[in-house]
This record gives C-alpha cells, sequence and structure tokens, in this order.
C-alpha cells in the first residue's frame, strides 16, 4: 500500500499543479535572492535594477562599523537570556499538561498559545505599560523578559508534542525497575526529550533574534539587530552596509534552523515506543 | 515498603513522597510557569485592559486613572472607525489570498514530492518563514520602488500601461507600486504565506489517499473530487493557517509603515498613540479590538477542528 520512492509507485503531478507550486517557491525565495544580489552592487545609494557591478567592498565596510557589532551582540545577549528562560519553563509546562487531565488543564493549553495567537503588538505594549506601573527601567531584561514569554510557547509546543508521542509505560518501567522520579528524569525522560528541546532551544533563539514588534516596545534606548536594520531604512545613504547586514542576518538564522529540522526529523517514532 | 524507602534515604522518600502525590509534584512544577504566565503576561494584559478605561487629558497630556468609556466611543468616530476596516479588510484580503496561492503548493508538496524532494520542498518553505522578517519587509522596498526590479521586468514585458492603469483605481492603487494598496497587500500576502502552506501540507497528509482514489473510481471529475472530499478534509488546515495571516496582519505596524499610502492602520494607529502622542488608554482600546476578533475567530476555529491542525 505504502508508494516509496520509485518510478512506478510515484504519481505525477499535472503540469499546472507543478507549475503553480514550484512558482509558489520561486516567489518564497525572490526577496532573498534580490536582497542578496544587492548586497554585492558596486552603487552606492539606488536600487536601480540591472545592477551596476560586482563588490565586495562593503562588507569590509559593514564589519568595521561599531554599531553594527553592538547590535548583533545585543540581539545574541537576548537571545541568549530569552532561550534559557524559555527551556526552562516551557519544559516544566510541557511535562506536567502532556498526559496529565486536571481541572483547568484547557484553559491552560489555551493561554500558553496567546502570545503566538495575539499580534505582537498586543504583547509589547502590554509589557510596556506593566513596566511603567511596575517602575522599571526599560533595557536588556525587559526585551529578554518580552521575548521569552513567546519562546516558552515554542518550547512547549515541541516538547509537548514529542512527550505525548513516548508511551508512558516507558517511565512507568523505570519507576518498577527502582529508579526515583529524578533517574527516571535523567536517563528515560531526557534523552528522549533532548531533540526536542534543542529544536526547541534553536527556534526559540532564531525567533527571539528575529523579533522586533515586541521589541521595539519593550527595548528602551537599545538596539538590538532588527531595530538597527529598521532605523537603516530612513536612510539612504547607508543602503549598501544595509543590503550586507540583511544578508548576513538571514544566513546567521538559516544554518541552526536546518540544523533543527534535521533533528527533529524522523522523530515521530520514539526509541522503545514499539510493541 | 516504608523501611525500603528509609534505607534509601532522604532522596528515594522525596521521590516516593512526590511520586504518590502526583498534585504536589504537579504544582511544584507548574508554579515557575504559571508565575511567569499569570503574572507577568496576563498581569500586563489585564493592566492593559485597565488602562483602555482612564481618562487622556487632551490639554495637559495625563493620564488619570479615572473611569472612562470614552475611548472605546472614540473607536467609533469616523476617523477610527476607518482605521479599523480598513486593517480588517487587508487582514481577510491576505488570508483569502494566502489560502489560494498556498494550497497548490501544500498540496504538491504533500502528495506528488516523493523521496528527496519532499525534504527539499518542506525546507524550501519553511526557510522563508524563518528568514528575518524585518529583511524581507525591507527587501520588497527594494523590489516596488520605482526604478526597482519589478518595473524594470514590467517594461521588459511591455506591461507598463497595463500597470498604471492599476494603480489608478481606487481603494487598490496608489502612486507608485511601493506607495500602493496593492504594493501592501503583495508584502502582506508575501511575508505570512509559509505560515498558510505548513499547516495546510499538514492537513492534507492527513487526508488518505485512498479515499481520493475511491472517488475518482466512482466516477468524480477531479474538481468534483476537490470540492467534495479534499477541500472540507483539508479545511482545518486552512483555518489553522488563517489564524496566523488573520492575527498578524492585524497587530503589524511595520510593513503598513513601509510600503503603502498614508492610511493609518491598527497598528500603526497604537504605536503613535503610545509613543509619540502618549495616549496609552486610547491605544489600549484600539488593541481591544484585535483581541476582541481574534478571540472570536479562535471559538469559531476551535469548533472547525483547526486546532488538531496547528
Amino acid at each position: 500500500m505504502r508508494s516509496e520512492d520509485t518510478a512506478s509507485g510515484a504519481p505525477r503531478a499535472p503540469r499546472w499543479l507543478a507549475v503553480l507550486a514550484w512558482g509558489g517557491l520561486v516567489f518564497l525565495h525572490f526577496p532573498i535572492v534580490v536582497v542578496c544580489l544587492y548586497a554585492f552592487n558596486t552603487e552606492e545609494s539606488a536600487f536601480s535594477f540591472p545592477l551596476q557591478g560586482f563588490t565586495l567592498r562593503w562588507f569590509r565596510i559593514a564589519l568595521e562599523r561599531e554599531d553594527v557589532l553592538a547590535a548583533i551582540l545585543l540581539s545574541l545577549r537576548v537571545a541568549a537570556a530569552a532561550t534559557v528562560l524559555a527551556l526552562v519553563l516551557g519544559s516544566l509546562a510541557a511535562l506536567v499538561l502532556a498526559r496529565r487531565q486536571f481541572f483547568g488543564r484547557e484553559a491552560l493549553t489555551l493561554m500558553f498559545a496567546l502570545p503566538i495567537a495575539l499580534p505582537g503588538i498586543i504583547t509589547g505594549i502590554a509589557l510596556l505599560s506593566a513596566f511603567r506601573l511596575a517602575g522599571t527601567s526599560l533595557g536588556f531584561w525587559t526585551i529578554a523578559a518580552g521575548h521569552g514569554t513567546f519562546c516558552l510557547v515554542v518550547v512547549y509546543n515541541n516538547v509537548v508534542a514529542r512527550l505525548r508521542r513516548m508511551p508512558h509505560t516507558l517511565v512507568e518501567a523505570s519507576m518498577d525497575l527502582g529508579a526515583d522520579g529524578l533517574q527516571t528524569f535523567r536517563y528515560v525522560l531526557l534523552p528522549q526529550m533532548a531533540t526536542a528541546l534543542l529544536a526547541g532551544g534553536i527556534l526559540a533563539f532564531a525567533l527571539s533574534f528575529d523579533e522586533i514588534i515586541v521589541t521595539t516596545f519593550t527595548a528602551g534606548h537599545e538596539r538590538t539587530l532588527p531595530i538597527w536594520l529598521l532605523n537603516q531604512l530612513g536612510r539612504p545613504r547607508d543602503v549598501p552596509v544595509t543590503n550586507v547586514v540583511a544578508m548576513i542576518v538571514m544566513f546567521v538564522t538559516a544554518v541552526p534552523l536546518l540544523l533543527a529540522w534535521r533533528l527533529t526529523r524522523g522523530t515521530e517514532q520514539v526509541a522503545g515506543s514499539g510493541k | 515498603m516504608s523501611g525500603g524507602a528509609a534505607q534509601a534515604g532522604i532522596g528515594r522518600v522525596l521521590s516516593n513522597v512526590l511520586y504518590r502525590r502526583s498534585t504536589l509534584r504537579l504544582m511544584l512544577m507548574l508554579t515557575p510557569p504559571l508565575i511567569w504566565f499569570g503574572a507577568v503576561y496576563l498581569g500586563s494584559l489585564l493592566a492593559l485592559l485597565a488602562q483602555s478605561f482612564y481618562t487622556f487629558d487632551d490639554f495637559t497630556m495625563a493620564v488619570t486613572p479615572e473611569f472612562t468609556w470614552g475611548n472605546y466611543q472614540a473607536l467609533l468616530e469616523d476617523a477610527n472607525a476607518d482605521i479599523v476596516l480598513r486593517t480588517v479588510g487587508m487582514a481577510c484580503a491576505v488570508t483569502v489570498a494566502s489560502a489560494m496561492v498556498a494550497f497548490p503548493v501544500a498540496y504538491y508538496g504533500a502528495r506528488y514530492a516523493q523521496g528527496w524532494r519532499k525534504g527539499f520542498f518542506y525546507v524550501a518553505v519553511m526557510l522563508p518563514m524563518w528568514a528575518s522578517y524585518i529583511v524581507k519587509a525591507y527587501a520588497w522596498t527594494v523590489i516596488l520602488t520605482r526604478g526597482g526590479i519589478l518595473y524594470w521586468l514590467v517594461g521588459q514585458l511591455g506591461l507598463l500601461p497595463a500597470l498604471e492603469w492599476v494603480l489608478e483605481l481606487p481603494y487598490v492603487g496608489g502612486s507608485s507600486l511601493s506607495t500602493s494598496h496593492l504594493g501592501r497587500f503583495l508584502v502582506f500576502t508575501y511575508v505570512w504565506l509559509p505560515f498558510m502552506i505548513l499547516p495546510v501540507q499538514a492537513a492534507i497528509e492527513r487526508v488518505p489517499p485512498q479515499l481520493l482514489q475511491a472517488s475518482a473510481d466512482l466516477g468524480a471529475r477531479p474538481v468534483q473530487t476537490f470540492r467534495t472530499v479534499l477541500l472540507p478534509l483539508a479545511f482545518p488546515g486552512v483555518v489553522a493557517g488563517s489564524i496566523f495571516t488573520f492575527s498578524l496582519t492585524l497587530g503589524d505596524f511595520i510593513i503598513p509603515q513601509l510600503i503603502g499610502p498614508s492610511g493609518l492602520f491598527i497598528g500603526t494607529m497604537v504605536n503613535t498613540m503610545q509613543g509619540s502622542v502618549g495616549n496609552l488608554p486610547l491605544a489600549a482600546a484600539f488593541t481591544g479590538v484585535p483581541i476582541a476578533i481574534i478571540a472570536i475567530y479562535l471559538t469559531l476555529a476551535r469548533r472547525l477542528g483547526a486546532f488538531d491542525a496547528l
């Protein structure tokens, strides 16, 4: 019944469907290719097409700019803090909510979905107004707190999906064989969760690294990389540097994401879940 | 049992107690995320809601905690109602367009991409979704600008008069592609498209191929099979995707700021009210609109089973 990757087994797509599908893919990648092309353009201040010539000059200039490096560093630090927060709180929530039925479970699940279901501007302005009420000054930790809130959801989703696929009999067997709760966690649960945690952490990191809407509200005077990019858009003279940084940002996030994808691929079946 | 527990030391006792009193364990584990979500996140949302009833003095620019319905009444004024309608209209248009563009891509990815192409297809959809949002918005300002790559392409095809004609249409056009409603709509659709493709693809993958074969065997034409078998079964995926496309368009303020004509969006209004004007109460009342719409939307989506497709 299963159609494997053989010439006879695979149905062929109607031509119009293949054209629409590959056309959609081209559409998805077109702007990304454009940004990469312009990063090598010799012309300084215009977006005219065709391009004038090829140069690597802007890479050197961009990497010598201190504001670029400072923004990259801040974004990395914020993303690291938000990821740690999300990993701890997200996996705790997932461990509790994955299996047990109790009063209020549905409400909790819905609550954890809110930060990604509601527009980011609401999360941003709500946190800002709360920080103001509490008298907190805006800076590194308020940005990290904002990012941690929606990153938590990403980790939670990843881990909860993995735990639901893992048979609970594994845990029971471990306890029957005399392991205590901590040992069961260490030797049974954690190895099963490991790739889900890693993938969730990478996704959270990438999400935080790129987040702009919540950040504009919680950043105060700090400038993360996306905020730096947004500020650049009003500066036509800096266009080549902006193009180069934009391209670097995409490559920096693409590599770990591919890694996260490889890590979660083929884990639909958890080890030891066969009869 | 108790003797064995005593020998094994305090850790074992604790672990046994926690295993048997699972409610206690559950509460201990749930406390940190609950404090975070309950206090920080929900607390903030409630504080925001409370402030939407505060009074803003236009002359002194001061916010006082005096209860008023005024901010919500202000939403019904023509200028503000226009903003809400414009934003919701755009969100609907973007959602419908992304569903239509996403479906063939998702269908091909789920049914026809085989072997290495399957993984390639999935990654090719996933990576643009995760590529930097601000970079993607920026890329489109470059593409759509007069003299940019799209104008060049249209010129090469000899279609410039057609483009000019489209840009003169009301509700669609603008002075150039990068300052038109059409341009803004294009960028929104582009940016949220992967959020639609992935859930739809997942939903189609769950439809057994035998159902489609059976439908064909029973004499249904491909269009009939699509309309009566595939679409109803894949629809929860479309609804799941639409939660993202709709909600993200409702709240965005970066793209409306960068691309399109000057008319305000809910997001831009919230941003200026809270930022340069300092009228947090009105900004808070404005956020009530997407919250209410999303709440209704989520309730409906739940009924349609979209949550299983997320």
